[in-house]
């Protein structure tokens, strides 16, 4: 979920974005180094099987709850399996609920936000509808669907998605609202331009640069979701490489072996820091109304 | 303004109507009869018969829906289907440790965040300024259970100062509580400050180009004054707005932190419940949850009037 200090304003038109993006990118440390973060957990992500030459479901009753060393580089959990490379494939796990949620949840959002925004007997409807979704609190609903449907893929990104959807609905509606009091908006309506056309071409676009930055807020909370419910036993099923898994089998063992806890954790704690640091200054970019007040 | 206390207060009806919705819908979209869902897996069949009764299943949906929410509102939400005591009993249990956790981490939270956002706004643009912002983003990207051990680790292993984990209420002695809820509210905390942080270093900001601060400034008052008197003053709707929202990464987290520190409350009581398919426990838990959230902004909401005079409705 979004805390409001992150709520935006329509921004500049797109074709003004990159410039001024790349201009404020440029020279700053922090970012540099948060997308080389970011880089390095893709690579994992993408190239674990490379990077590991042990499998990240393979048991090994001989070698339970060992310390790191050369053959286990983060040490094994409970069952024997080797925490390295499980890690790696949890990024694989983590960023593929993270985008894919993040991707669903735009969809959805930009669907019902048009609808919302644009009809108006629809809006008080949906919009009652997305603000008694928004006071379930996320993880609760989430927890709550998982014990329904059971722990899986599909509940997971769903569990996510509900919750998170209602705002980009509400950011999108607030951009259309705006943009349809626009002189050229008006203009267009006048000339009869069909509703696609109107939406597509005039509406739509006002609509990119606030969606990408929600969307990268939405990728981090969505990875964090998905750690914590798996975390606590209700996400992934167990065997699934995940880093919320990784840590839920490291609890018993936290005073023997910290590292089942610390090195998921880590892993996942820099992925959400780097994202959210390039989201900051994506919006910082992408809404200049917001960046003036440094 | 009773006519805007008013309007609002009837506001929450809708909201509340669409959580009731959902929290129905749960059941019903769950696979499986709703009935044996609701008696249990080792009820009788004169047991499911009269649960089936009892919930209107031979009625039409919309009914069940209103027989379902008049046992709601006259506080009948059932039975735990594994201890067989109403829920709102088992509920009523378990509120203690997580109503102390909640309003210690509110508390710690606005005491420390606060400060930090003056800082950071006095010092604009300095490195303090950029070291505090860094810090306020780092605390909102650690999830809870990382920093929750990583302080029992420093704190409670390493230094064993704080116990690794458990709870004592107030009952058991001052010093025995403040120990074993620190790590706990403090893991919990940190994305608290770090919001409350940041708004009150972005409003404070944005109020120092106003006119009355130049003002202020030009009658001769201290940064001092300044920033307290006509500045934060002035930043408190903001404030207190997104410690409103914050209430629900404090829900969310305090699932998280009861289960990490094995604290008995109703965060913990939340997971127990799906773990257990306890359906009666997570409809109920839903409901509580979501009242809670819906009532806070209320009064946050209705608190503007008294936090600025400006505002009338």
């Amino acid at each position: 979920m979004m805390p409001p200090a992150r709520s935006l304003a329509p921004a500049l038109p797109v074709h003004a974005v990159p410039a001024s993006l790349l201009r404020r990118a440029a020279g700053n440390w922090t970012v540099t180094l948060a997308a080389t973060v970011l880089g390095l957990m893709v690579a994992a992500a993408v190239f674990a099987p490379l990077l590991s030459s042990h499998s990240p479901l393979d048991i090994s009753p001989t070698t339970r709850i060992k310390p790191p060393s050369a053959a286990f580089w983060f040490g094994t959990d409970m069952l024997g399996r080797d925490i390295y490379t499980r890690v790696l494939y949890g990024a694989r796990t983590s960023l593929v609920v993270g985008v894919v949620a993040a991707v669903l949840s735009i969809a959805l959002g930009l669907v019902f936000g048009l609808l919302a925004g644009y009809f108006r007997l629809l809006d008080a409807i949906l919009m009652r509808i997305m603000d008694g979704i928004m006071s379930v609190p996320s993880i609760v609903l989430a927890v709550a669907l998982v014990a329904v449907a059971g722990s899986s893929l599909g509940t997971v990104l769903v569990a996510i998605v509900i919750p998170e959807f209602p705002r980009v609905v509400r950011l999108v509606r607030g951009v259309i609202l705006n943009a349809r009091t626009e002189p050229y908006v008006e203009a267009a309506i006048s000339m009869g331009t069909p509703l696609p056309r109107l939406l597509w071409l005039h509406m739509i676009p006002n609509t990119v640069a606030p969606l990408i930055v929600q969307g990268s807020f939405i990728l981090a909370s969505a990875i964090l979701t998905e750690a914590a419910l798996s975390f606590l036993g209700v996400g992934l099923p167990a065997e699934v490489p995940s880093w919320g898994n990784i840590m839920s089998d490291g609890r018993k063992f936290f005073q023997m072996l910290p590292g089942l806890i610390f090195f998921p954790g880590i892993f996942l704690a820099l992925t959400v820091l780097s994202i959210n640091l390039i989201g900051d200054v994506l919006r910082d970019a992408l809404d200049p109304r917001l960046a003036r007040r440094r | 303004m009773w006519g805007y206390v008013l309007k609002r207060t009837l506001s929450i009806i809708p909201v509340s109507g669409v959580v009731a919705v959902l929290a129905f819908l749960l059941l019903r979209l769950s696979p499986g009869d709703p009935a044996i869902i609701m008696a249990g897996d080792s009820a009788t069949a004169e047991q499911i018969a009269a649960m089936r009764s009892h919930m209107g299943l031979d009625q039409p949906l919309v009914a069940q829906f209103l027989l379902w929410l008049s046992h709601i509102l006259r506080g009948d939400l059932g039975v735990s289907l594994h201890s067989a005591v109403p829920v709102t009993e088992m509920i009523g249990g378990r509120v203690g440790p997580t109503l102390a956790l909640a309003v210690t981490t509110m508390t710690f939270s606005v005491l420390v965040a606060i400060p930090m956002g003056l800082l950071a706004a006095w010092a604009r643009g300095t490195s303090l300024d950029r070291a505090i912002m860094a810090l306020a983003v780092l605390g909102f990207s650690a999830p809870v259970f990382v920093t929750g051990y990583t302080l029992v680790w420093l704190l409670s292993i390493k230094a064993g100062w704080f116990p690794i984990q458990g709870y004592a209420g107030l009952s058991e002695g001052f010093w025995a509580f403040a120990r074993h809820i620190a790590l706990p509210a403090l893991s919990l905390s940190t994305i608290y400050v770090a919001l409350i942080a940041r708004i009150c270093r972005s409003s404070i900001l944005e109020i120092l180009n106003e006119d009355f601060i130049r003002t202020a400034r030009a009658k001769g008052a201290g940064e001092t004054t300044v920033f307290l008197r006509h500045a934060l003053r002035n930043a408190a709707v903001p404030i207190v707005t997104v410690i409103g929202l914050g209430a629900a990464f404090l829900i969310s987290g305090v699932v998280v932190a009861e289960s990490v520190f094995n604290i008995p409350g109703v965060g913990r009581l939340v997971v127990e419940s799906v773990l257990a398919r306890d359906y009666p426990l997570i409809q109920a838990l839903i409901l509580l949850f979501s009242c809670v959230y819906i009532l806070l902004n209320l009064v946050i909401d209705l608190s503007y009037t008294l936090l600025d005079p400006r505002i009338r409705y």
